[in-house]
Order: structure tokens, then C-alpha cells, then sequence
């Protein structure tokens, strides 16, 4: 039980994401929720290579040899790099949608339709 | 758009640090967690702390954002062609060809807890340092894109 | 020599020019328009001959591999991992290759077109920067044998190409359209990492040969199915999950629409990649396949209905690009219907499967021709309705040549390319079920009379006041068109030829799991 907890956590967080993107429209907000759901997935990753007793995969003056595979370290923090130019290139395209449109609200933001 | 004396004094005095501290997460990224992305987004932050004190107008005249591409796109290039030396020596792409070899950056190390020597790694310091540096002029060009954008509305 | 190197290094080389010219690309620009220009058509060409060889080299000597880091680019298996491949893996079967082929062709044809349809436009360093970088995430997807490798190429080609769709901001619109594919691109990509931190936590490896040969198919395998198969049949732009299609095809420059097309086909190579590679064996193979066979059969139908009301002339082409996207879903789901029967496998199966796969590269073909000859038309009039265009037909020959072409290749007449994989996917199917082979020819005789409607609305007619100044497009446009029609009118020609060559490896790579999964762990 006490293992799943960062799962529960994970769970929790990418509901409050999907909930933001769902019911707010303000571009803003809901770019902030995807934001969320990507650290979800983050803790989820990392959460996934935890092992009891193994120590980060540090060599240097390390205590023991019993260490956590980094793969899913490793990943994680591909996604963050990859989130940060995710979420800087959404946030620019929001920018722009506002000087042009004055208004970042989704239901305004509707000159494509059909 | 200019904060306090105290603002820019306490920025002044940091500056150097944050960029050593940065610079120190850069190189070491072998041996201890860091690496070249979190060194490159630290050296990025100094760039904003200098902007939040003295004003977008007054850094963005030093720092220009074509000297911040000509990083980004130099950190990129020497990236990929670290990795492509590789090939030239016959190994596969990426192959890390100054491990073990007793050049820079090529001490050979045994396998299990060490105390970790600067001079091991081989490519991969290398290749932090590429990273390091793409990331700081990427991050910086950001913020300075972002903020202009703002000036432009304001 | 140098050709041996190129070949042994084929995988690699292909992700790191244009990678390399990609980065180097503001640098040259600095040089002058002229200096860019030409480095970035070298830059595409080297990648495309690269490609091509690949290609070759697949084709005759079978299933690929390269280990990224190692001594040996083809160890895939270190000495003292036991027995796991623990370094990023390309590997490319005949599937691959065909993608790859179809990348190196439309992306050197696009590429010539947009010299000149871009020549006004201001920021072109930028442009052609992320324009190679699209490139990369497209040959990286269809290459790499790395499921995490895979997210971080489609997310290279998401974000290029959701820049690229915003890239001329015309009035904001333009970034509406970027933003929604942008957003669409990131849920999708999140929706795949979750999937493959499911897979990763069971199997304990990213590998698809490794993980395709530990699966269980249990409940996570299940859900992660799910995930991946919603991901990417949105970022294809099958029907449920279309809606973003439209926006972004009719938004971007017409350039970058033909290779959105390409990363579209990317995504449902994903697809099948997917479900005939990485569970395969372990699947219900009638059940899946005709979940596939129906997302195949409402893309077909209602691309088709939305695309007979549209009046911009691009946002009309992006349904029917929904349209074929349905036919392609339809052969390939045949086939995996009847996966576990070898007769009928023998019969119509595999044939339906090379229907489907020749019908990618057919539709990367005269889909990538129709929106750049749409681009023409918008390039030398500035209009996109069809209330407003008329006459052109007097003014723009070659270019209503082109599109006379490229119609009648979506449509599926003879002797064009488009008939050659559609009369496979009726043939077969037929045998398979006949009310869908009815279903795919009526949608067919739809796409027909709409381009005839497009085709009366642009060219026909009198010669309009306001057009009397409009001119032939561009030679360097017309250039990169004549390409992509030579193409659609030699694989009409001779579609047995093709099929033979470069299809009917590709459906039976797709076909043989065991095959994969042994060129990269070896033996079995």
C-alpha cells in the first residue's frame, strides 16, 4: 500500500490536468493543465524504478553497488526537456493568439470552423 | 523597468556564482546528477536574474539575440559532431571513442564505486558541454523572445 | 569506398544530415538567401540518395539493424548484457523502407516547390531549419526499433510541425491551428509515454523486438494497446480523432501540408507497427482488426461527406486526406483480421495488406501533388474559395495539368496510381466481406464527383477580370509538381512492378513477427 502511493499520487495529479483542460478555457490554464499531466507521467516513470533498498546510480564514492537502473531516470528527464519546448512553444502560440485576437478565452478563439 | 540599488547589487554579486555553480553541474554531469541541460538552464537563470534586475531593455542590448542563436546553433553542431567522429574511426554513431583511451577526459576507470575522477567519461563530458551550451542559448533565447513579445503588447 | 561507408552507416547518417544541416541552417543563412537555399537543398538531396540506398540495401540483403554507441553498429546483443540489447536499436525491415522512400520523395519534391512558394516569405532560416528537423522526426519514427525512441522522434515531429503550421501567422488564424495541433500533439505523445512506462514496467525493456517477444497480453498490455492505438491513429487523422486535420492541413503553407501528409502516414505507420510487430501473436486478431477495419470505414465515409460541403479549397483537399487515410486503415485491418488463418491470409490477406501499404505511398504522392498545386493556385491569385476562383484554366496549364492528375489518381481511375491499390483493396476485401468493398467504391465515385466540382470551380469558366494578371506558377514549383506526377503516372503504369518490388516485401515484413524479432535478437 504504502508503495502505490506515488502512483495514487500520479493518478490524482493527471485527473486535476485533465479536469483543467476540460473545464477551463482559458488557453493559459488549460496549457497549465497539460503541464500537469506531463509531471503525471513524469512521477509515474520515476516511480516506476524505484527498488527497496537500491541506492541512485551514483558511482561516486558510492556506499554499495546495489543501485536502481537509471532507464526510467533517464526517460523522465527526456520528457522534461522535451515538456520545456512543449510547453514553451504552446505558451508563444498563446502569445501570439492574444496580441492578434485580444483575447486568450477558447470559446473567442473560433475563426476555424467546419 | 529598473528594481532597487539593493536588487542590482544582490544580482551583481550573484551573477558569477550562479554561473559557476552552473558551469560546475555542466562538467560534472558524469559523476554526480546534473548534466548538461540542468547546468545550461542554471546559466540561463543568471541571464534572467540580470533581466528581472536591470529591465529586458537594458540586457537585451548586450546580449543579443543573434549571438544567443550562434550559441544554440554552435552547442548543436558540436553535439552531433562529437558523435560523428565516431564514424570517421570506424565504430557506430555515438560511439564513445575517448573513453578508456588516456586523453582528455579518457582515464580508464574499473567498474563499482569510485571517487570520481573529473577525467573519465570520455564523450560524455564532451558532449555535456555541447549540451550545456545549446541549452543556455535556447532557454535565454526564449525568455528574450517571450519578453519582447510582452513589450511589443504593453 | 565511399558508397560501402554510406551503406554501412545508412541508418545513422539518415537522422544526422539533415539533422546536422538543420542546426548549421541559421548559421548558413547568415551567408545570404542564396548560400541557405542551396545548403538545404543539398542537405535534402544527400538525405534522400541516403534513403534511397537504405532503401536498396533493405531490400536486397533483408532486415537492417544499428546499434547507436557500439564498436559494431550491427552487435546488437553487447557480450555482457545477457542477452538484453541495452542501446537505442534501428531497425529497418521492408516496411521501413518503403516509409523511408516515401519520405526521401516527397520530401526533396516539397522541398523544391517551397524554394519558390516560400520566396517572399520572411524568416526562412527558421523555416527551412524546423522544415529539416520535420524531416528528421518522420525518418526517425519509421526507423527506430526503440519504443522511447519513437516518442522523442514523434515529439521532434510535432513540435516542427506545429511551428510550421503557425509559421505564417495570417491574422492569428494560422496559430489557432498551430495551437490545436500543438495540443492535440502533446496529449497524443502523453498518451504514448504513459503506454510505453506500462510496457517498460512489465517487461523491463524498450527494445520492440524484446518486448514483442515477452508479451503476455495482460490487462496494463491491454490498456496500453489502448492508448497507443488512440494516440496514434489521432495523430494519423482517423476519423474520431480528426477533428484537428482540417485546421492544420488548411492552414499551413502549402508546402508543409504535402509533408504533414507524410507524418500523418508516419503516425500510421505507427499503428501498424503497433499492432502487427509489437503484439501481434498475442492479439485477437478479429477483434482488432475490425476495430481497425471500422475506424478505416468512418474515416472513408465521413472525410468524404465533410469534404463534399467545404468551400476552401484546402480544407476540402484535408478531408479527403482523412478520406484515403480510411482505405488504408480498411486493407491493412483486413489483413490483420485474418492474421491467424493462413488460408485465407494466403488469398486475400496479404493482398488486401498491399493494397493498403501501396495506397500510402500513392496517397503521399498525389495528396502531397493536389495541395501543392493548391498552394499554386493561392500562391498566384491570393484566394482560397472556390466561390471566388474561376478561368484559371487559361492562365495556370501545367498547373491544371497537375491537378487533372492528381484528381483523377484520388479518385481511383485507370491508368493512374490511385486505381493500382484501391482495385487491390476491392478485390480483396470483397472476398472479406463485400458490403465494405462497396462501402470504399461509392466513397470512391463521392471523391470523384468532388474534384469535379473543385476542377469546374477553378478552372473552367470564362477568364475573370480579377485574375487576367495571373500567371503560370513558378519554374521551381512547377519542378517539384512534375516530380510528384511523374510518380503518380509511372506507378500507374506499371503497378505490378512496384507492388513486386517494394510492396509485397514491405506487407509480408509487416506480417512476419518472428522475422523482426530475430534480426535483432538473433537465432530463434
Amino acid at each position: 500500500m504504502y508503495f502505490d502511493l506515488p502512483f495514487i499520487a500520479a493518478a490524482v495529479i493527471a485527473t486535476i490536468g485533465i479536469i483543467t483542460m476540460l473545464f477551463r478555457r482559458n488557453l493559459v490554464k488549460m496549457i497549465m493543465g497539460l503541464s500537469l499531466v506531463e509531471s503525471s507521467v513524469n512521477l509515474f516513470l520515476v516511480s516506476l524504478g524505484y527498488r527497496t533498498g537500491a541506492i541512485a546510480p551514483i558511482f561516486t564514492n558510492a556506499p554499495s553497488v546495489r543501485m536502481a537502473m537509471p532507464t526510467v531516470q533517464a526517460m523522465t528527464l527526456t520528457n522534461i526537456v522535451i515538456g520545456i519546448a512543449t510547453t514553451a512553444l504552446l505558451l508563444s502560440l498563446a502569445m501570439v493568439i492574444y496580441r492578434k485576437y485580444g483575447t486568450v478565452n477558447a470559446d473567442d478563439v473560433r475563426k476555424l470552423r467546419g | 523597468m529598473r528594481m532597487s540599488k539593493v536588487v542590482r547589487t544582490a544580482a551583481d554579486i550573484l551573477f558569477p556564482f550562479v554561473l559557476i555553480f552552473g558551469f560546475y553541474i555542466v562538467v560534472h554531469g558524469h559523476l554526480t546528477p546534473g548534466g548538461g541541460f540542468q547546468g545550461g538552464a542554471v546559466i540561463a537563470t543568471a541571464i534572467v536574474l540580470l533581466i528581472a534586475a536591470y529591465g529586458y531593455d537594458a540586457i537585451a542590448r548586450r546580449i543579443t539575440k543573434d549571438a544567443l542563436r550562434n550559441t544554440e546553433a554552435l552547442g548543436l553542431i558540436a553535439f552531433i559532431a562529437t558523435a560523428l567522429v565516431a564514424l570517421a574511426l570506424g565504430a557506430g554513431f555515438f560511439y564513445n571513442w575517448l573513453a578508456g583511451t588516456g586523453l582528455l577526459f579518457g582515464m580508464p576507470v574499473g567498474f563499482g564505486p569510485n571517487p570520481g575522477d573529473l577525467n573519465t567519461g570520455g564523450t560524455i563530458p564532451l558532449m555535456n558541454l555541447a549540451v550545456g551550451i545549446e541549452v543556455l542559448g535556447a532557454l535565454s533565447l526564449i525568455v528574450l523572445y517571450m519578453l519582447s513579445g510582452t513589450q511589443e503588447a504593453a | 569506398m565511399i558508397g560501402d561507408f554510406v551503406i554501412q552507416h545508412a541508418p545513422a547518417l539518415l537522422i544526422a544530415v539533415p539533422m546536422l544541416a538543420a542546426f548549421a541552417t541559421p548559421l548558413v543563412g547568415r551567408l545570404g538567401g542564396a548560400a541557405r537555399n542551396a545548403w538545404v537543398l543539398a542537405a535534402m538531396a544527400a538525405t534522400s540518395v541516403i534513403g534511397v540506398m537504405l532503401a536498396y540495401d533493405v531490400y536486397t540483403t533483408g532486415t537492417l539493424i544499428y546499434t547507436f554507441g557500439a564498436a559494431a553498429p550491427d552487435a546488437a546483443v553487447p557480450m555482457d548484457s545477457g542477452g538484453i540489447p541495452v542501446r537505442i536499436i534501428f531497425t529497418v525491415d521492408a516496411m521501413s523502407a518503403f516509409m523511408v522512400i516515401i519520405t526521401a520523395i516527397s520530401g526533396f519534391a516539397v522541398l523544391l516547390y517551397s524554394m519558390a512558394s516560400e520566396s517572399r516569405a520572411s524568416g526562412r532560416d527558421g523555416f527551412y531549419a524546423l522544415y529539416l528537423l520535420l524531416i528528421v522526426g518522420i525518418l526517425g519514427m519509421v526507423c527506430t526499433g526503440d519504443l522511447f525512441n519513437f516518442f522523442v522522434f514523434l515529439e521532434i515531429a510535432s513540435l516542427a510541425g506545429a511551428a510550421l503550421v503557425a509559421f505564417r501567422i495570417d491574422k492569428g488564424v494560422a496559430v489557432e491551428a498551430g495551437l490545436k495541433y500543438a495540443v492535440i500533439s502533446t496529449i497524443g505523445g502523453l498518451f504514448i509515454l504513459f503506454a510505453i512506462a506500462l510496457l517498460y514496467g512489465q517487461y523491463d525493456a524498450l527494445n520492440i523486438a524484446v518486448i514483442a517477444s515477452r508479451m503476455q497480453f495482460t490487462v496494463l498490455d491491454e490498456i496500453a494497446l489502448v492508448l497507443l492505438l488512440s494516440a496514434l491513429a489521432m495523430k494519423a487523422g482517423a476519423v474520431p480523432m480528426h477533428f484537428w486535420t482540417p485546421d492544420a492541413y488548411s492552414m499551413a503553407p502549402s508546402s508543409i501540408t504535402a509533408l504533414l501528409v507524410v507524418a500523418s502516414q508516419a503516425s500510421l505507420y505507427g499503428v501498424f507497427r503497433v499492432v502487427f510487430t509489437l503484439y501481434s501473436v498475442t492479439l485477437d486478431y478479429a477483434v482488432i482488426g475490425w476495430i481497425v477495419i471500422v475506424l478505416g470505414v468512418l474515416s472513408m465515409f465521413v472525410g468524404v461527406t465533410m469534404a463534399l460541403v467545404q468551400k476552401d479549397v484546402k480544407r476540402l483537399m484535408a478531408y479527403h486526406a482523412v478520406s484515403q487515410t480510411g482505405y488504408m486503415l480498411l486493407g491493412l485491418g483486413v489483413g490483420l483480421a485474418v492474421l491467424g488463418q493462413p488460408a485465407a491470409l494466403e488469398s486475400f490477406g496479404l493482398v488486401a495488406m498491399e493494397g493498403g501499404i501501396f495506397h500510402i505511398i500513392n496517397h503521399a504522392m498525389y495528396k502531397g501533388l493536389l495541395f501543392l498545386t493548391a498552394g499554386a493556385i493561392i500562391y498566384r491569385t491570393g484566394a482560397r474559395s472556390l466561390d471566388k476562383l474561376g478561368g484559371l484554366g487559361h492562365s495556370m496549364k501545367w498547373t491544371m495539368v497537375f491537378f487533372i492528375i492528381g484528381a483523377l489518381a484520388i479518385a481511383g481511375v485507370p491508368p493512374f496510381n490511385g486505381f493500382a491499390s484501391k482495385l487491390l483493396i476491392y478485390e480483396s476485401v470483397f472476398l472479406f466481406n463485400p458490403i465494405l468493398s462497396i462501402i470504399a467504391m461509392v466513397v470512391s465515385i463521392l471523391t470523384l464527383a468532388s474534384f469535379v466540382k473543385v476542377f469546374h470551380a477553378i478552372f473552367m469558366g470564362p477568364r475573370q477580370p480579377e485574375y487576367a494578371e495571373v500567371e503560370e506558377a513558378p519554374v521551381p514549383m512547377l519542378i517539384g509538381m512534375g516530380v510528384l506526377a511523374a510518380v503518380v503516372i509511372a506507378f500507374g503504369f506499371a503497378p505490378q512492378l512496384v507492388v513486386d518490388a517494394i510492396v509485397a516485401p514491405a506487407a509480408a515484413a509487416l506480417a512476419n513477427q518472428g522475422s523482426y524479432i530475430a534480426a535483432v535478437l538473433g537465432g530463434v
